[in-house]
């Protein structure tokens, strides 16, 4: 174990727990869709960073190279890539209604307002 | 390692920063250096979708919900202790789980002596595609991604179905 060799490792965890800090501690709809998206590119890092091999190139195949940097994450992050914002346009489409519906997208809000619903009845 | 302590640096500025507009701008300064750090870690493809999809798709539609909610986040009321202590503990484990994989680049690592070459051997008579990612994703894997298709088609109709919803009340 040497710093050099796991400190991409590293920087993945920190910007994972990052992304998993804003989920759990803030309290806007929006912000909490920003950490998620943090949280998912982190694990874009995690996947791809042991992939690399030093003096290797990207993997399209020629004669003049012999060393390729492991192909199979890279297209499993593309397919993450691409869900990833299909998941955030819906989250933000859920958050936009929840907006018409409570005139808030604060967390601690939209509670409030629906233990007062609860009480009124 | 420049790259990554950048992004690190980011991050820290996104948690702390209440403004919103200010989150999205620097949240797209993340995705920029993202697909940056893939260039220099050989992932191409991958870089050019996250600068396209991450940077680009991902910051328009952050700004579009922008413009229909509210642009600053409410002060929390509570100290947010027992979420720092869940990240700080997952982290710990996390790092600790680290110490037992190999080291950045090992040619003798097992993502690097499985699978793999029989794709990078076999990938181009097989199919005729030089770029493996592209042989792999498309031929290979092309039931994986029929199925990520319908995930988005899934997605937009979900996007339309609540979004219709809204006009109709509007109308009425």
């Amino acid at each position: 174990m040497s710093l050099a060799g796991h400190y991409t490792y590293w920087v993945t965890i920190f910007l994972m727990i990052a992304g998993l800090y804003i989920v759990i501690a803030r309290g806007n709809l929006v912000k909490k869709l920003i950490g998620l998206g943090i949280f998912q590119t982190s694990v874009y890092l995690l996947y791809i960073a042991p992939g690399k091999l030093i003096g290797g190139t990207a993997p399209i195949l020629a004669a003049t190279f012999n060393t390729y940097s492991n192909p199979l994450p890279h297209v499993l992050i593309l397919t993450a890539i691409v869900v990833g914002v299909a998941t955030l346009a819906l989250g933000l489409a859920i958050v936009v209604r929840i907006r018409e519906a409570y005139d808030s997208i604060e967390e601690d809000e939209i509670l409030d307002k629906d233990s007062a619903g609860d009480e009124g009845q | 390692m420049t790259l990554l302590t950048m992004m690190a640096v980011v991050t820290v500025a996104i948690v702390a920063q209440r403004n919103l507009f200010a989150v999205v701008v620097f949240g797209s300064i993340y995705s920029f250096l993202m697909a940056t750090a893939l260039v220099a870690l050989d992932a191409v493809d991958v870089a050019m979708t996250e600068a396209s999809v991450g940077a680009g798709m991902s910051t328009v539609l952050l700004l579009a919900a922008l413009h229909l909610t509210r642009g600053d986040e409410v002060k929390p009321l509570r100290r947010p202790l027992l979420p720092m202590l869940v990240a700080v503990v997952i982290g710990a484990a996390l790092v600790y789980g680290t110490i037992g994989l190999p080291a950045f680049s090992d040619p003798q690592a097992a993502i690097h002596t499985h699978v793999v070459p029989r794709y990078l051997g076999d990938s181009l008579r097989e199919t005729g595609v030089p770029n493996v990612v592209t042989s792999v994703l498309a031929s290979y894997r092309g039931y994986d991604t029929l199925g990520e298709t319908t995930v988005v088609f899934t997605a937009g109709a979900g996007v339309i179905a609540l979004l219709r919803r809204r006009r109709r009340e509007k109308k009425k």
